[in-house]
């Protein structure tokens, strides 16, 4: 599948930027939902595969948009 | 940075009412009220997850890393040999470091590290990663045009160099692991370590020689 989740390669991005002395997070909710997601996936109710399955099957638009989403990798 | 975590987030503006952001952390909000409420999740818990990365998972654990292989040859040969017992010698192990790979810098070999499928990186070592690092426009071009993209944070490599682009995964994350800048031959292993700087680690930059400026 080609998507925002599988974009090497991709053109018309445009410029990479950066941000001097990038706070690890932006928002609040940025640091509560990854603890969140750590604390409950410890109960083991999903597998990475579930997890990554959830990720692409949200809305490109929104996913993209979100620059500073939690960072998870499945 | 805010440095509160109280469950009241009254310092908190994400966004004006209404706004996607503002939604979302609502939403975090009714989440985290759920679990706690199910007892699901520790709130406890969740603000010592939160302070590990903001204060103990980073850039500088990689540092320390990268410094002791300059000084100590059997450690750097451990460390290419097998990046994740040696990274585990100096105490640091965990969530995103499943596996990880020492991809060595020289004269002629440029390694640099992306992930085109989402935002893979070595937690342990570099801590989360930085905005650029999970956009699309890193993603999509590190793998098309390395040089040019490293010519964007003012790397311009030689063409004798070659440039090698190493696309991460949750199961194979990389940290490379930069020159020894000229002029240090007589610092010692914690000086090293504050001269190496997050960029470096990732292959978006060279560790500059001491007094030239400049970190990242």
């Amino acid at each position: 599948m080609n998507g925002v989740h599988d974009m090497g390669g991709m053109h018309g991005m445009g410029p990479i930027v950066r941000e001097e002395n990038e706070p690890v997070f932006h928002h609040d909710w940025e640091g509560r939902v990854l603890a969140l997601n750590l604390a409950a996936g410890a109960l083991g109710e999903w597998n990475i595969d579930m997890s990554r399955h959830a990720r692409e099957r949200m809305p490109a638009v929104i996913r993209s948009s979100r620059s500073q989403r939690p960072t998870i990798c499945a | 940075m805010s440095d509160h975590h109280e469950h009241e987030h009254e310092h908190d503006h994400p966004g004006e009412p209404g706004s996607p952001l503002a939604d979302t952390d609502l939403r975090v909000r009714a989440l985290e009220s759920l679990l706690v409420e199910k007892g699901l999740v520790d709130p406890a818990a969740l603000d010592a997850l939160i302070d590990a990365y903001e204060t103990k998972v980073g850039p500088r654990n990689g540092a320390r890393v990268v410094a002791r292989a300059w000084v100590d040859p059997a450690y750097r040969a451990r460390l290419l040999a097998d990046a994740k017992s040696a990274i585990a010698e100096l105490g640091y192990q965990g969530r995103g470091g499943e596996e990880i790979m020492a991809l060595e810098n020289t004269p002629k070999i440029h390694n640099v590290v992306v992930c085109t499928l989402c935002s893979c990186y070595p937690w342990p070592v570099l801590g989360l990663p930085p905005v650029w690092y999970k956009s699309a426009p890193y993603r999509s071009r590190a793998v098309l045009d390395p040089r040019g993209v490293l010519r964007e944070f003012g790397l311009e490599l030689p063409p004798h160099v070659e440039v090698r682009v190493w696309d991460s995964t949750s199961e194979m994350r990389y940290l490379v692991l930069p020159e020894r800048p000229e002029g240090t031959e007589g610092m010692g292993e914690a000086e090293l370590a504050e001269l190496v700087t997050r960029d470096s680690m990732i292959g978006v930059a060279r560790v500059k020689s001491p007094g030239k400026g400049g970190r990242r």
